[in-house]
Formats: structure tokens, sequence, C-alpha cells
């Protein structure tokens, strides 16, 4: 089955989403997700979307509740490399991603985790 | 159908003394001389001719139906040319209009003989030509309202530009009222300089907005939750006393942004923000 690779650093755990989601492909990587955070005590999550070119509202939300999901588990979130095509229609679909942290790059994102922690 | 027939034959008949008078008419009922559009207007006049006598000898007189399209099409480049040249409505129409003195003299000339055809012809050809010169109208208006379009799409490209203040800080003056449609614009241009400059920090400046509304406040929320979502924070600046007043009696909820009464303000703090600071030279 289709997966989603979830890489470690440290402590700090990588997900690039290189394919288009699905929906399946988005509950596998929640489920994937809080299993290694919890598995690998990672402090920080960040999170690649930056090929990730269309979303509807199921995928945004899926990317909000994943997000929020690593915070519970005191995991600092970051999502970054949003699209502006993206990042509109997610506005615009009422889904700001509220107490998500975000970032335009990788870089820039794997800089704001070093900071909070 | 015999009527008909005799429109177009007697076109066809007289067409080279039906083209010049034709072109002396237009030329004596116009304002201006222009050697060049005499000529353009001398070679749409005679494809026209031969275009209404391809359609006529086809039975039909109704400029709407489809044995009329080229007819249709030569007329409507022509309003086009006319619109763009800086003509005005009237002088386009009179351009089929004017055809209407030669021709009614070459049908009594024909039919003098039969009152009661001539009668018809001359009904026949003043619907056909008023049909043919209110399309030259419409046709106008259309280019025009494409011209008017256009000036507006661009108008909004200019009205809406995003400005690189520092490494890092980018400004957003926005001037005029806010609508959806102009909201959209402003945001894709704010995300696309975002992604090329790679800005954490946007000031949009609202000094130049006459009004904010619930509406208007709304857009700008959500241009600010776009730029989050793409990892910029925003700071809205250039909030005037009434607009300050009016966003609390209104309830907008601004306490998730940041807010600066001018864009100097603002750029102080995205400076402070970024890590820059300005010091004044000891002279």
């Amino acid at each position: 089955m289709e997966r989603i690779p979830i890489l470690r650093m440290g402590r700090q755990l990588l997900v690039t989403i290189q394919v288009d989601m699905h929906d399946q492909l988005a509950l596998t990587l929640q489920d994937d997700l809080t299993a290694r955070i919890v598995k690998d005590r990672a402090k920080g999550v960040l999170i690649d979307i930056s090929s990730l070119d269309v979303v509807d509202s199921f995928i945004g939300r899926m990317i909000s509740n994943i997000a929020n999901m690593s915070r519970v588990l005191d995991a600092q979130t970051v999502v970054v490399g949003m699209r502006p095509a993206v990042a509109i229609t997610l506005v615009e679909l009422g889904l700001d991603l509220a107490g998500v942290r975000t970032a335009l790059n990788v870089e820039r994102g794997m800089a704001l985790l070093a900071q909070v922690e | 159908m015999k009527e008909q027939h005799s429109l177009a034959s007697i076109i066809r008949k007289n067409e080279s003394e039906l083209l010049a008078e034709w072109s002396k008419e237009q030329v004596s009922r116009q304002t201006r001389r222009d050697k060049v559009h005499e000529a353009d207007a001398a070679r749409v006049s005679s494809e026209f001719l031969n275009g209404v006598v391809d359609a006529a000898s086809q039975g039909s007189l109704d400029a709407r139906s489809s044995g009329w399209s080229k007819v249709r099409e030569i007329l409507g480049e022509f309003s086009a040319t006319r619109a763009a040249q800086g003509y005005s409505p009237s002088e386009t129409a009179t351009f089929v209009f004017s055809l209407k003195k030669p021709l009614f003299a070459r049908l009594r000339k024909d039919l003098s003989s039969d009152p009661q055809a001539l009668g018809d012809e001359m009904w026949n050809a003043t619907v056909l030509l008023d049909e043919l010169g209110l399309y030259t109208t419409e046709m106008y208006q259309k280019s025009r309202e494409q011209v008017i379009q256009h000036q507006q799409r661009e108008l909004m490209e200019l009205s809406t530009p995003v400005v690189e203040l520092w490494e890092g800080v980018l400004a957003l003056p926005l001037i005029g009222t806010l609508d959806s449609g102009r909201t959209q614009v402003v945001m894709e241009s704010l995300l696309e300089k975002i992604v090329e400059s790679g800005a954490a920090l946007a000031i949009i400046d609202i000094t130049g907005v006459p009004t904010v509304d619930t509406l208007v406040a709304q857009h700008l929320m959500k241009t600010v939750a776009a730029a989050r979502l793409m990892g910029a924070d925003c700071i809205i600046s250039g909030i005037r006393p009434q607009i300050a007043q009016t966003i609390v009696h209104l309830g907008v909820d601004l306490s998730a942004v940041t807010t600066k009464a001018s864009l100097a303000d603002a750029f102080a703090i995205a400076l402070k923000r970024t890590g820059a600071r300005i010091e004044r030279s000891e002279a």
C-alpha cells in the first residue's frame, strides 16, 4: 500500500508529501505519524506540502488535524511550503489552520523548530 | 422570391457605379478626411457589396440569418477598427446608411416602370440596411466594452503593487475600495511575491482605503490568514482615526493581527522583528 514516508532527524520528524494526497493516504499518514511521534518521542514535526497543488476541504481538514494531533502529543509542528493557490483555497474554505505554525520553506521551518524547542 | 433576387441583381448589375457613388457619399457625410481610412473604407465597401449580393441571392433578406454571416463578419471587423481609430458610433453606422441614397437612386431608375415593385424593393432595402447599420453600432459598442474591460483589468493590476521595503519585508499599499474581486488579485500578488522574495513579513497599508466595513475587514482578514499559511506575518497599518472608530463600532475583531497607525510605525516594528536597526549617524 502506498504510504507517505516519515523521516527522522534527531528528535524531529520530517514528512514530505510528494504525491497527490487522496483521502486514504491522508488517513494512513495520520495513523503513521501519531504512532511515530510516540515511538520516537519526537519533539518536533515538520510537514512539507510544497508538492501539493490541489486541496479539497477534506485534505485541508486532514492537514489541520494531523498538525493539531502532533501538537497534542507535545511535538511542535510546522507546516511548510504551502503554495499560494493552496493557501487561497484553504482560506476560502474557512480553514485557517489556527494554532498551527507555518513557514515558507523547509529551511525556515527547521529554524523555527530549533527556535521553539 | 423574385423580389429578393431582383435587389441582388440590381446591386450586381450596377456594382461599380454604386460603389463609386457610395464612397462619394461616405466622403461627403464625413466630418474628417483621412486618406488611409478612406482607402480602407473603399476596400471594405467593395467586400461588403460583394457579400450583400452573395447573401441576398441566397434568398433571405434577414441580416440575422446564417446566410449573412460573412457580411456580419466584415462589418464587425470594420466597426472594431473604427472604434479603435476613435470614430463615433454614428460615424461608423453612417458607413452603412450612406449606401441608401445611391442604392435608392438605382432602384428608382431600374424599376421606374413598376411602382409596386419599386415600393417593395425600397422597403426591403431600408429594412436590410437599417438592420446592418444597427449591427455596426452593436459591434462598435462591443469592441468598446472590450477596451473598457481590458483597461479595468490593467487598472486592477496597477492598483495593487507589492513592494519590497527591506530584505524580507514586503509592503502592500492598498488604494481604493476593496471588493472581493480586488481582494483576490491583492491576495494572489501578495502570495506570489512572498514565494518569490521569501519575505517573512508583509505590511498591508490601508491609508488609501476610503471606508472599512465588515466586508472589507473580512477581506483583509482573509488576506492575512492566507499569508500566514505561507509562513508570513502581516501587519496592518494606516488605520485612520475614523476607521478605528468604525472598526470598533462594527465589532470587527482585528486582535489576531498586529495593527499600527502609520506605515512608519509598522516599518519600524518590521525592522525590529527581522533584527535590523536604524541608527542616526552622528554628524
